[in-house]
């Protein structure tokens, strides 16, 4: 389990029925490429947040499989149309399995 | 090994020709006529960046950059804050306090602190960083150890107290005790250093706004420090920016809390003050 | 005593034994320089995508000139009303002179309501960015844009 990893997402509150709305995550991540050689010249192994799964009521809406060349601390923004209210719920997955988790509620009217 | 020889081959031959016109007094270069920074200066969305003639990095900076910084969302640094406020709330040592045992509410006690360091401490003799001083709250009222510098909490509770001065002038004080670090800081800040055997001087003061290579020199300002750096991927002091600028003129550096950074680091705030504090900002 | 030498002495004249020194050194550098190409891109691309992407409906955006190459901001949209009959399935992404070229994969559907993403990348070296958009009618489409990256300054 990589220490520290803090997951924010930034959902709007509120939104009306139909509107298209711009969801933002950023996550503090080494993204240890596997590039990377230490001091005493051994490659420092890879270990990256992998995956990050978005579901809005339990649906699967967006999903992204990040490689290496993905920075440090990933930000990521990507849309969805508001069509009813409920949660939206995050699952960003650690190359050594582990699975760091966020929900936000929104309400649609 | 060969790509570093070159690089510096390479990165000497365009800081000399850069600098081949800067004489230690005035810049006398016949490439330009008037100021580099004037392109800045007419920008009115840059008016609350600047001070006279003194200006933010983030004048410097892309777009996105700039972007990156205004959204407190998309600014990395912000999780640095956020690091910040858990370890302030963190119960820790033999006296069984927080920092907020002490100070409470950060937004009330910790309002124009960060911009008046680094300060004389009396309890060092010397002068102090807010690094510094954080430390020493921990070792004599909370019993607890010293955080090292630049490391993750130590960083984060920089963070947290800076961000409750942001948009406040910088305002540090350079008479009284503090006088002759601050002369100490000034010499160092003058002096030749490294292989280019150049002086920080050379590139912030005498070249400012002029470029090299594709790189637009500042005015190396702190006021935005501790900040998010693009180049490091990460949330640093600065210090660490004192040492990467010295190892880029291959000179040797100093420990980072240094003296000798802590007295630099006093001439740079001087240099700043009046610009508003960005802390934590976004960087290349 | 250096290898050069050693070989040098072993009877090989010494132009002989400097280029087996320097081939030998070439040899053990090979997995340093070994880094993506634009062959190696298009090859992940179709790996990934079965149809010949053709170009158009795809928009990068990003600096010209990396800020600092180590994070690099990038926002991809696609041209599609992205409804129930025609939306994008797919956004993949490569980098042509990364150590690798594979970048990020995004999937959406027709609850994503518009196609765009953003993100922040890592470019080793001036290079090609491309992306290719998967449709739901079995289509794809793609854009390329290159950003350069260069050396700080005074080389930091």
């Amino acid at each position: 389990m990589a220490e520290n990893v803090k997951p924010r997402i930034r959902v709007p509150n509120n939104a009306k029925r139909g509107e298209v709305i711009e969801i933002k995550t950023l996550v503090s991540h080494p993204m240890e490429s596997g590039q990377r050689k230490n001091a005493q010249g051994q490659t420092i192994p890879r270990k990256i947040i992998n995956r990050m799964s978005v579901t809005y009521n339990g649906k699967p809406v967006f999903e992204a499989k990040l490689e290496p060349a993905i920075s440090a601390n990933p930000y990521i923004s990507f849309f969805i149309k508001a069509t009813e209210s409920g949660e939206l719920a995050f699952a960003w997955t650690d190359d050594d399995g582990s699975v760091y988790k966020a929900t936000q509620q929104i309400t649609v009217s | 090994m060969a790509r570093y020889r070159k690089i510096l081959v390479v990165a000497s031959t365009i800081l000399a020709a850069g600098l081949a016109a800067c004489s230690e007094e005035k810049p006398t270069s016949t490439a330009d006529s008037g100021d580099p920074l004037a392109q800045y200066r007419a920008n009115p969305k840059y008016a609350e960046f600047m001070s006279g003639e003194k200006m933010s990095g983030y004048v410097f900076a892309s777009p996105e950059t700039q972007a990156m910084q205004d959204d407190d969302f998309e600014n990395p640094g912000m999780l640095a804050v956020q690091d910040g406020e858990a370890e302030w709330n963190r119960v820790e040592g033999a006296a069984g306090k927080s920092c907020a045992s002490c100070h409470g509410d950060a937004a009330q006690s910790m309002k124009g602190v960060a911009v008046t360091y680094p300060k004389f401490e009396p309890k060092r003799g010397k002068l102090a960083s807010i690094e510094h001083r954080i430390n020493i709250c921990r070792t004599e009222h909370m019993q607890a150890p010293e955080l090292k510098w630049e490391s993750k909490p130590l960083l984060g509770l920089t963070a947290y107290v800076e961000y409750q001065s942001r948009g406040m002038p910088i305002n540090v004080k350079i008479d009284g005790p503090a006088a002759p670090f601050f002369e100490k800081g000034k010499e160092f800040y003058e002096t030749r250093r490294g292989q280019m055997d150049v002086s920080c001087a050379h590139c912030h003061v005498h070249n400012a706004g002029r470029n090299m290579g594709v790189e637009n020199l500042s005015q190396g300002q702190s006021n935005g420090y501790p900040t998010y750096r693009l180049k490091w991927q990460s949330f640093g002091s600065l210090h660490r920016r004192f040492e990467g600028c010295n190892q880029e003129v291959r000179a040797a550096t100093y420990p980072r809390g240094s003296d000798e950074y802590t007295n630099l680091e006093l001439y740079v705030a001087w240099r700043g003050n009046g610009l508003k504090s960005e802390a934590p900002s976004v960087r290349r | 005593m250096s290898p050069i030498t050693n070989l040098a002495r072993e009877g090989l004249n010494r132009r002989q034994a400097v280029a087996l020194g320097l081939g030998g050194i070439a040899a053990a550098m090979a997995p340093l320089n070994a880094r993506a190409t634009p062959e190696s891109a298009r090859k992940l691309l179709s790996d990934m995508v079965k149809t010949e992407p053709k170009a158009g409906k795809v928009q990068i955006k990003t600096q010209e000139i990396a800020e600092n190459g180590n994070t690099v901001p990038v926002t991809i949209t696609v041209d599609s009303p992205m409804t129930d009959k025609d939306y994008v399935k797919a956004i993949h992404v490569v980098a042509d002179r990364n150590p690798l070229p594979g970048v990020a994969s995004f999937s959406l559907n027709p609850a994503s309501g518009k196609a765009e993403v953003q993100f922040r990348m890592r470019m080793a070296e001036t290079q090609n960015i491309i992306a290719v958009a998967e449709m739901s009618d079995g289509s794809a489409w793609t854009a390329t844009r290159e950003v350069k990256v260069t050396i700080g300054g005074c080389g930091g």
